[in-house]
């Protein structure tokens, strides 16, 4: 049953149907595969052929890129600021190295279970961030890390504590493909992940759900009026990213074969943070570029003036913050959209 | 016989010690075509709001239905056919038209938590998008982004957001604010053809409007409802024209 009362005249009907046809269009082309899309896969591949000696930077590229994605499905699409995503990461990461160190040292299983818990962690807190406003969601996630770091610590019998947990090693990759000593099996192996994660979470993006935290963002007293669940979209979505970043830090773990207490240190939270400012959030791909930059600039710094690089870093999110928001987030809108310059509007 | 479909019972709203809504019960009859006016500050967006659940009263209850809704969520009385414009646009700015609506049927199709399928998938819901779109005269515009878009097609989408939730009972607030003009009728005509078991409230000041769409309205001055009557009865009561006059002198 339809409210609107059937259209009597022709040309109504040929109007309605001119629209119908062209929203299919304009709907289809809202999640088609954008031109920056494939020159970042295309050089991700390009890369292990072309820099084989820069394997571990560009591993620690891919890790710290899906991490960043994974946050940007909670700040740039639901629009819930976090400073304790690195909670997901450390559990993920000491769940790779538990699981490698007792059970079960094949990598792929470890990456799921790591994701699994992660996730549950992800559940299990994303209550606390319902309420309240970005101050306090700010606070309850930073204490949310701080307390997994602390537990961490205090766990040493299960964690190795300060020390870390080492004295393991990944097996080969679903049996088949052992790690080498230069990290090549290692940075396939987390671009793969990367690029399987960014592609499932990019499907969720275009669904009715990335539309409607979407909306969540951009208004929440409208979004509750056109019947949007607000809490319950807001727990799928953090959970979601619960799951993939603790992937992420599994990666690192199995990349790595050590955990330090480290992955759960505050840094990590506010570096991911830089990340999406730099990349812009709310099309994914801002984590990816972000995380390509960051670590760049980072490297480079870091050689340059070892002991002041944190300065440099500072300054860099002085100007982009000072260059203002709106503008970085929209960034991505001035590259080309597709191959071929042809409008169909 | 009367069926009342949507009804306040005393009614309380009080922002500190400022009385927004004093003492409101309403009945509103299904089918109704009933109008809410009364001067500047009289409590009109607030009774809304609390209608919506946007606001919660401080005494009082709503009942959609003869169902007591005062302390459910915004978004679970939109599910039960109670919806809402607002007086000043309330829309998705980085969203377009296009994007806007599907939501909102995709949303009251029950398919929004769909996190596989992409919404291009949903052709039906495409479909009505672009159909109730072409009926706002916002189809040319259903791809740019909202924020961009002149202000009266604004808020021409502001009214077909609440349609696309299929309401059983709509609440307009001041719909025709900021249309043009010419445009203001065919606005209300729209409004006017909801099938006729659709209850609409309706807040405006443009009296024109009120007299030729309602058949009851309701007076409220200072949070309380004033005088409730016909149309006939309200436009020559003399103390509602003391009320407009008053305020205006």
């Amino acid at each position: 049953m339809s409210v609107l009362p059937q259209e009597t005249t022709v040309s109504a009907n040929s109007s309605t149907a001119a629209a119908e046809t062209r929203a299919a269009k304009l709907m289809k082309r809202r999640s088609r595969i954008r031109f920056y899309e494939i020159i970042v896969w295309i050089a991700a591949i390009a890369a292990y052929f072309v820099l084989p000696s820069k394997m571990l930077i560009l591993t620690e590229i891919a890790i710290l890129a899906l991490f960043a994605v994974s946050l940007d499905l909670v700040l740039g699409f639901a629009g819930i600021v976090s400073l304790g995503h690195t909670a997901f990461f450390g559990l993920g990461a000491y769940v790779a190295g538990l699981l490698a160190l007792h059970f079960i040292a094949e990598p792929v299983t470890g990456l799921i279970v790591a994701g699994i818990v992660s996730g549950l962690l992800g559940l299990l807190t994303s209550f606390l961030i319902l309420r309240g406003s970005d101050l306090t969601r700010l606070m309850t996630t930073l204490g949310i890390g701080l307390m997994m770091a602390e537990i961490a610590n205090q766990m040493a019998w299960l964690t190795g504590g300060a020390d870390g947990l080492s004295g393991f090693s990944p097996g080969p990759i679903l049996g088949m493909f052992e790690f080498d000593l230069f990290g090549k099996t290692g940075y396939l192996y987390c671009v793969g992940v990367l690029f399987i994660g960014t592609m499932i979470m990019r499907r969720i993006a275009f669904s009715p759900f990335g539309l409607s935290l979407k909306a969540i963002k951009g208004n929440p007293m409208r979004s509750a009026m056109v019947a949007v669940p607000a809490r319950k979209r807001i727990v799928t979505a953090y959970t979601v990213a619960a799951i993939f970043a603790g992937m992420a830090g599994a990666l690192l773990t199995q990349t790595t074969s050590f955990v330090s207490p480290d992955v759960l240190a505050f840094h990590r939270s506010a570096d991911v943070l830089l990340v999406l400012v730099i990349g812009g959030t709310g099309y994914l791909y801002g984590g990816i570029f972000g995380a390509i930059l960051f670590t760049l600039v980072k490297d480079w710094l870091s050689v340059i003036t070892p002991q002041y690089w944190m300065f440099y870093i500072g300054l860099l999110l002085v100007i982009l913050v000072m260059i203002g928001r709106e503008r970085l987030s929209r960034w991505v809108e001035y590259l080309p959209e597709r191959f071929s310059k042809k409008e169909d509007r | 016989m009367s069926d009342i479909v949507l009804e306040t019972r005393h009614l309380v709203r009080r922002f500190g010690a400022f009385l927004a809504t004093n003492d409101v019960s309403l009945k509103v009859e299904r089918g109704a075509r009933h109008a809410l006016i009364g001067p500047n500050g009289a409590g009109k967006t607030t009774l809304i709001n609390l209608l919506t659940g946007v606001l919660p009263p401080s005494e009082g209850q709503v009942f959609l239905e003869g169902e007591d809704i005062t302390s459910m969520a915004s978004f679970r009385r939109v599910k039960r056919g109670l919806t809402r414009t607002f007086q000043i646009n309330q829309l998705f700015n980085e969203f377009t038209p296009l994007e806007t609506v599907a939501l909102a049927i995709a949303e009251r199709e029950g398919v929004g938590h769909n996190l596989w399928r992409s919404i291009a998938g949903y052709g039906k819901v495409v479909d009505e998008a672009a159909a109730l779109l072409a009926r706002f005269g916002l189809a040319s515009v259903m791809g740019e982004r909202t924020v961009i878009l002149p202000y009266g097609k604004q808020r021409l989408l502001e009214i077909a957001l609440a349609f696309a939730s299929k309401p059983r009972v709509l609440l307009l607030d001041e719909p025709a604010a900021g249309v043009p003009e010419d445009e203001r009728h065919e606005v209300l005509q729209i409004v006017s053809d909801l099938p006729a078991d659709v209850t609409v409230l309706l807040i405006e000041h443009d009296m024109d409007l009120v007299f030729s769409f309602a058949n009851r309205i309701s007076v409220l001055v200072a949070g309380a409802v004033f005088v409730e009557g016909t149309v006939a009865e309200i436009s020559t009561d003399p103390r509602v024209k003391a009320v407009y006059l008053g305020e205006n002198a």
